[in-house]
């Protein structure tokens, strides 16, 4: 059988499947269809410092072969997290990963120092990319400014352990915050979030969303998701996590091509609560069928 | 335990032209999971431009034929395709989800299920089980017009029916909440429809001093509680329709 391990910044992976924040829950919603011990890692939901209510209803409308949702980091903040949720997940065999947001810097490097020392924590994904919260979130992922500071206060609260900055589709160029983040520290990054997007019900003469706009997943976004990680790849050294639009087995080996060292799953997992272990069977399916003896050698090969 | 199963359609009977009645048994022959009134599945849909599963309530469950039943209005693509599927083809669901009505009550509670336009699908089967432990229970059914009325005759065989049309075509005219039925003493109702007609029950409830359940049709993605995508507002915050609901008593909401 074809090695499918990788490793992401120092964190080494069984296989390159993980699954997106804010759309697996805390993993336990998804127990009964699937092993999470048989996952690369899991990411949970968006973690903020203070309990966040989110926003009003509604927050999602079905698109062309997609979705908006403008959910706005509904949770209970990191300290809830760590002792009421953190000891139920804790010991899968596979990693767990927290994804992590804030309204300011002062925020986010505060509750990864939180989670720190958090021995079942194996990493964090910084969320410098979410659409939906006013107040912050996007605003340092738009920049190549903020997205240093960013990545440079949380490096400085979480070291030693694997830091991954996910990035957002919403800007001109995305190479150029992927290396200014890479600059500051940061052991991988992670794209793409959300599109901004925004759909009109035309009857009501009113937006689907609360918000107005939302923030655009599903296969809709693959193509623009996968140029991105191609060109992101071509530019930093560390590590790629690709997603956007994965729906299946091959959708995962094409970021996989594109420059991509690992995957995340996110709307699809609504679809199809098992699609995760699906994917992980194609891997090792697709591995035989093209004689790859090790799953790395196909990263980047376009 | 939530599952994801294939199902065999048996039947797909048309009701009109915006409904059917689609009678669902497991493709693999195994017995059907335990499922409460109230509860409902997640139906993928394999029609170009679907993408996300739709949730429908749980119509009717017979358990000796092995039989799940789902009631379904014409609403857009996804809802049309399940209406124009044929017997013998196959149909993949997510369930049960969701909590189900409360069914407990005292002995000789008088229990009125109240529903409106296709939200009379879960009180079919909330009715039997109301009935099997040992209630009498009452349905009050709303619709636009009599050809909104939807399989009268199953719930005639479950309890006494009250029926209200808005133009008048069929019982007593106007609102469910016209209906005298409600004037009378009751136990609780239990509830099912458009939100408006929902809120208006549920001010009917509170000025009766009768305790009252709601069931919501919030917009769903998940229908797990992972994505958080369905909330409602209660006293205790922003909580999963899908998993907290769809059922809530009234005095769990924020409603006026
Ligand atoms: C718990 C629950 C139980 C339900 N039970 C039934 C049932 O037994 N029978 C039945 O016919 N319908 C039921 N519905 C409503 C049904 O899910 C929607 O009508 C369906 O999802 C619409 O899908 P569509 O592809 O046909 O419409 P789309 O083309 O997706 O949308 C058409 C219109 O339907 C509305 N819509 C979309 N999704 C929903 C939704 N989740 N709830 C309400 N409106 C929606 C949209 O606002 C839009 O205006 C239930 C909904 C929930 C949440
Ligand atoms: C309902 C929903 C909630 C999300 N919440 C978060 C979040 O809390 N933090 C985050 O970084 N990304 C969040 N995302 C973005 C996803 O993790 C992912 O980046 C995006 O959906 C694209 O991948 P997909 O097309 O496979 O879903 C969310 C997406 C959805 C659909
Ligand atoms: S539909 Fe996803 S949490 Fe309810």
């Amino acid at each position: 059988m074809a090695n499918l391990s990788v490793n992401i910044g120092g964190l080494e992976l069984q296989n390159p499947v993980m699954t997106a924040s804010g759309t697996f829950g805390y993993g336990e919603e998804f127990t009964p269809f699937i092993d999470i011990n048989r996952l690369g890692a899991y990411i949970i939901k968006g973690t903020t410092l203070n309990p966040r209510q989110g926003n009003d209803y509604p927050r999602m409308v079905e698109t062309p072969a997609g979705m908006l949702n403008a959910v706005g980091l509904q949770n209970k903040g990191v300290d809830y997290f760590i002792e009421h949720i953190y000891p139920r997940i804790k010991d899968y065999k596979s990693h767990l990963i927290v994804n992590v947001s804030g309204a300011n810097v002062d925020d986010y490097a505060e509750t990864a120092r939180r989670l720190h020392p958090l021995d079942g924590v194996k990493a964090i994904e910084v969320n410098i990319s979410c659409p939906n919260v006013k107040e912050g979130g996007m605003a340092f992922g738009t920049t190549t400014s903020g997205a240093a500071a960013v990545t440079k206060a949380v490096r400085e609260a979480y070291p030693g352990k694997t830091l991954i900055v996910k990035l957002s589709p919403n800007v001109t160029s995305i190479a150029d915050i992927a290396r200014a983040v890479e600059a500051e520290g940061a052991d991988s990054v992670s794209l793409i979030n959300t599109l901004m997007g925004m759909s009109i019900d035309v009857e009501k003469r009113r937006p689907h969303l609360s918000t107005v706009t939302g923030g655009l997943s599903g296969p809709a976004v693959r193509p623009v998701a996968v140029r991105m990680v191609w060109q992101v790849a071509k530019a930093v050294k560390i590590p790629v996590v690709g997603l956007g639009g994965i729906m299946n087995g091959r959708d995962a080996i094409e970021f996989m091509l594109a420059g991509a060292r690992a995957i995340e799953i996110g709307t699809a997992n609504f679809v199809d609560p098992a699609v995760t272990m699906k994917v992980i069977d194609y891997m090792e399916d697709y591995c035989q069928r093209h004689g790859i003896s090790d799953i790395n050698e196909i990263v980047g090969c376009i | 335990m939530k599952q994801v199963k294939d199902f065999i359609i048996i039947d797909n009977c048309k009701i009109g032209e915006a409904y059917c009645k689609m009678r669902l048994a497991p493709a693999d022959g195994s017995i059907l999971p335990e499922m409460l009134p109230g509860q409902f599945v997640e139906v993928a849909v394999e029609t170009p431009g679907v993408l996300l599963r739709r949730p429908i309530s749980i119509n009717d469950v017979d358990r000796q034929a092995n039989i799940l039943t789902l009631l379904v209005r014409n609403a857009g693509r996804g809802t049309s395709a399940l209406i124009d599927m044929k017997a013998g083809e196959r149909l993949n669901l997510l369930l049960p989800l969701g909590n189900g009505f409360s069914t407990e009550a005292p002995a000789g509670a008088r229990l009125i299920l109240i529903g409106g336009g296709v939200g009379v699908a879960p009180l079919l089967y909330l009715g039997k089980v109301l009935k099997e432990k040992g209630f009498e229970p009452e349905f009050l059914l709303g619709a636009r017009t009599v050809a909104d009325l939807l399989s009268l005759d199953d719930f005639k065989a479950v309890g006494k029916v009250h029926v209200c049309t808005e133009d008048g075509s069929e019982g007593v005219k106007g609102f469910v909440t016209a209906h005298p039925c409600l004037s009378e003493k009751a136990t609780r109702y239990y509830c099912c429809g458009p939100a408006p007609m929902m809120k208006a029950v549920a001010k009917v409830a509170r000025q009766n001093g009768v305790d009252c359940e709601v069931s919501l049709e919030n917009m769903m993605a998940c229908g797990l509680g992972a994505c958080l995508c369905c909330v409602e507002k209660t006293v205790k915050g922003n909580v999963c329709v899908c998993t907290e609901g769809p059922v809530f008593n009234i005095n769990e909401l924020t409603w006026e």
